[in-house]
C-alpha cells in the first residue's frame, strides 16, 4: 500500500469514536484523489466483529491488531504496534482524530517515524503533489496553511470539523500479528462518566459564564439535556469553582466546533472566543447590549438569562412533543 | 528529584494577531510576552515536587534573547537555574527540530523528571513534549492533572474525553500539564530579588555540539496565514417580551438553521 492512506481508528469498549468515521471519510476523499487504497487500522482486544463496520465508511482493508494489552490505550504499546505497521507498509498519508488520545499518539508516532504532522487539521487539500493542511494557531485567531514534506504525511484532524460520508461497501478484515515490543507505561484504571455527552464531540454546546452568578447550572444542564448537548463554561465560571476545569472552553481550555453554541452570561473575551468561534451557529444571551460576544454571535438576545433560559426550555419542550 | 521544565515564551493570550506583510509570519512588534500558561503549570508542579522530595528545578528554553525574561520569571517563582538555547533560526524550526535541540540540551543535565506544557498557545502543536521524550528514549504521559511519586515510579491522572485515566511510569519520565493540575504561584518580591543572582546559561546550537543535519530539515512549513473565516453580521432578536424573543429564537434554530 506504499501509496495508500492509513487511518488509525479509536474505539472505547468496542464503540468507535465519531472522529474515527470523520478520519475515514477524509481518507476516502484523499484516496479517491490519489487513486489508491484506504486502510483502516483498529487496535484493541476482541474487536474483530466491530472492525467490520469500518467498511461502510470507505475502508478497503481493515487491519485488526487484537491483543489483550491493547484493550486500554497506552502510548508506548500503541506507538510500537502502529510504527511497526507503518514501517512495513509505508503508507503515504496517515490520518488520526485529534482527540486527547490521537494528539498524544500522533505526536509520539511522528517523532518515532520522523514524519511531518499537522495537528488539529480543519481541512486538507492537494496542490499538485503537495499535501496542504489548514490548521488553527493562536487559539484559532489565525489559520495556517501548512505543507507537509516527508513520509508518511500525518494528519490529526479536529473532531467535528469534517463530514462523515457513508458508502456502499465492505472492507476485507485482516488480523495482523501483534508484537507489543518493550513498554514501560502501565495502565492502572479509568474513571469515565459515559452518561455525559463529550464537549468536543457534541453537536450542541450550552455554556454558562460568570453571569450565572452561582454554582447552580441547572438551567444550562436542563437545556443541554433536552437537545442532547454538552455543558461548557467560561474560565471565570471555572475559576469561581462552579464548574470543573474539564468544562472550560477557550484558548486555555477545550476548543469546540458544534453546530450550535449557546453562550449564556459570557462576555466574549478573546480567550473565550478562541475556543468556540468555529462553531457553525452561535447564540448569545447577555443582559449587556454592548457585550463583545454579540459581535460574534449569529443570533443574540439581550436580557436576563434567568428569565430567557426557562422560556427557551419551554419552547424546545414544545418541539420535542 | 531533579526536574527540568521545558518553557516557551509566547505572546499574551489577549494579544490580537496581525499577519505580517510576508503572509507567513505574524507581526509581533507591540506584543506583550508571557510564559506559556501550560508551562507555568509545569514550573509550579516542579516546585511542589522539589518542596516534597528535595532536588532542584532547571528551566530549559529555546528561543530568542528576550526569552531570558520568561526564564527569569520562573526563577523568581523559585526555580534554581535556567538554560536558554539562543538561536535566531528558532522561528523556522518545526516541532521535531525543536525537540531534537531540547533533547540535546537535556542530555547534558542529570534529570529524573521533565515537565512540559501540553501545548504552546502560540502554535498549538501539542508535539514538542512527546517528541522530546521519544528522542531521549523515555516514556511520556500527557495532560496530567494530578501526580504522585512513590519510590522510583510516578502515577499520573490524565484527562481524556469524559473523565480521567491513571497511568504509572518508571522514572525518568516526561509529563505534560493540563489545567486543573495546580494554581501557579506569583513571584514574590524576595523571589524576584533572589532570581537576579540565579544562573542562566545561554548557549548556542553549536555549544550543544549539534549540526544542521542532526537538527534535521523542517518537515512542516507554513506557506500562508489567513484570518479565520468572517462570521456574517449577527441578528439581535427583538420582540415585545422575553417570551416572544425566546419563541422566535427557537423557531429560527429549528426551522431555518435546523440545528435543534
Ligand atoms: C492566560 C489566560 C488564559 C485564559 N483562557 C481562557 C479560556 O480558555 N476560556 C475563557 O473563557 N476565558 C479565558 N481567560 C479569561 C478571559 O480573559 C475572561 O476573563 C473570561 O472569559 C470571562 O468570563 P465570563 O465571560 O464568564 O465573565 P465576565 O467577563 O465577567 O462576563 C460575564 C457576563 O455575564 C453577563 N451577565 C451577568 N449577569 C447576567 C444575567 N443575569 N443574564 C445575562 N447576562 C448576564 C454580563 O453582562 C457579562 O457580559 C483567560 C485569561 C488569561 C489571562
Ligand atoms: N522553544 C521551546 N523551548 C522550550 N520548550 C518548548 C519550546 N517549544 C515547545 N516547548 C515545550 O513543549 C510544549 C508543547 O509545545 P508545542 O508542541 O509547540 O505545542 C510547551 O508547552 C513547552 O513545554
Amino acid at each position: 500500500m506504499s501509496q495508500g492512506v492509513l487511518t488509525i481508528s479509536e474505539q472505547l469498549e468496542g464503540n468507535f469514536r465519531k472522529v474515527t468515521y470523520e478520519a475515514l471519510s477524509e481518507g476516502r476523499r484523499i484516496t479517491d484523489h490519489l487513486d489508491c487504497d484506504l486502510v483502516a487500522m483498529v487496535l484493541g482486544s476482541e474487536i474483530e466483529d466491530v472492525a467490520k463496520e469500518l467498511g461502510h465508511y470507505g475502508a478497503d482493508r481493515i487491519i485488526v491488531a487484537d491483543n489483550p494489552q491493547l484493550y486500554n490505550y497506552t502510548t508506548d504499546a500503541y506507538t510500537n504496534v502502529i510504527a511497526d505497521f507503518i514501517t512495513k507498509e509505508t503508507p503515504n498519508v496517515v490520518i488520526l482524530g485529534a482527540s486527547t488520545q490521537g494528539k498524544d499518539l500522533s505526536a509520539r508516532l511522528a517523532a518515532r517515524l520522523n514524519a511531518p504532522l499537522a495537528m488539529d487539521s480543519l481541512a486538507v487539500r492537494f496542490d499538485e503533489d503537495n499535501l496542504i493542511a489548514t490548521r488553527p494557531m493562536h487559539g484559532g485567531k489565525v489559520m495556517a496553511d501548512v505543507v507537509l514534506e516527508g513520509k508518511p504525511k500525518m494528519l490529526a484532524i479536529r473532531p467535528n470539523a469534517m463530514p462523515i460520508i457513508k458508502v456502499e461497501g465492505t472492507g476485507s478484515v485482516e488480523k495482523m500479528d501483534v508484537d507489543i515490543g518493550t513498554t514501560s507505561l502501565k495502565f492502572i484504571e479509568k474513571h469515565l462518566d459515559t452518561s455525559k455527552v463529550e464537549l468536543t464531540e457534541a453537536d450542541i454546546v450550552i455554556s454558562g459564564g460568570r453571569g450565572m452568578g452561582c454554582p447552580d447550572f441547572s438551567l444550562i444542564e436542563e437545556l443541554a439535556q433536552l437537545v442532547e448537548g454538552a455543558v461548557g463554561a467560561s474560565r471565570s465560571a471555572v475559576d469561581e469553582g462552579w464548574r470543573s476545569s474539564s468544562d472550560q472552553v477557550g484558548q486555555t481550555g477545550k476548543v469546540v466546533s458544534p453546530n450550535l453554541y449557546v453562550a449564556c452570561g459570557i462576555s466574549g473575551a478573546i480567550q473565550h472566543l478562541a475556543g468556540m468561534s468555529s462553531s457553525k451557529i452561535i447564540v448569545a444571551i447577555n443582559q449587556d447590549a454592548d457585550a463583545p460576544i454579540f459581535s460574534r454571535a449569529d443570533y443574540g438576545i439581550e436580557g436576563d438569562l434567568f428569565e430567557i433560559l426557562p422560556l427557551i426550555i419551554e419552547e424546545v419542550r414544545k418541539l420535542n412533543k | 528529584m531533579e526536574s527540568i521544565v521545558l518553557l516557551k515564551q509566547v505572546p499574551a493570550t489577549e494579544s490580537l494577531v496581525r499577519i505580517a506583510a510576508d503572509g507567513i509570519s505574524l507581526n509581533k512588534d507591540d506584543v506583550k510576552w508571557i510564559i506559556n500558561p501550560y508551562d507555568e503549570f509545569a514550573v509550579e508542579e516542579a516546585l511542589r515536587i522539589k518542596e516534597a522530595h528535595g532536588g532542584s528545578v532547571t528551566i530549559v528554553s529555546l528561543g530568542p534573547e528576550k526569552a531570558v525574561e520568561a526564564i527569569r520569571t520562573a526563577l523568581a517563582m523559585g526555580a534554581d537555574k535556567g538554560v536558554l538555547i539562543n538561536d535566531s533560526a528558532a522561528e523556522r524550526y518545526d516541532s521535531l527540530n525543536i525537540a531534537r535541540i531540547l533533547a540535546a540540551a537535556i542530555k547534558e543535565v542529570p534529570f529524573d523528571l521533565i515537565i512540559a506544557g501540553q501545548r504552546a498557545v502560540d502554535n498549538d502543536n501539542f508535539q514538542v513534549g512527546a517528541a522530546t521524550a521519544e528522542f531521549l528514549s523515555i516514556p511520556h504521559i500527557s495532560m496530567v492533572i494530578k501526580q504522585e511519586i512513590i519510590d522510583s515510579k510516578i502515577r499520573c491522572h490524565k484527562t481524556v474525553e469524559g473523565g480521567t485515566v491513571e497511568i504509572e511510569a518508571p522514572i525518568p519520565v516526561l509529563f505534560t500539564t493540563q489545567r486543573g493540575l495546580n494554581e501557579p504561584r506569583y513571584a514574590s518580591l524576595p523571589g524576584i530579588m533572589k532570581a537576579k543572582k540565579k544562573p542562566i546559561d545561554i548557549k548556542t546550537i553549536a555549544d550543544l555540539g549539534l549540526d544542521a543535519d542532526q537538527i534535521g530539515k523542517p518537515l512542516t512549513r507554513i506557506i500562508a496565514l489567513k484570518p479565520p473565516p468572517e462570521r456574517k453580521a449577527g441578528i439581535m432578536i427583538e420582540g415585545e417580551s422575553a417570551q416572544t424573543k425566546a419563541a422566535e429564537l427557537v423557531r429560527i434554530l429549528h426551522e431555518e438553521e435546523k440545528v435543534i
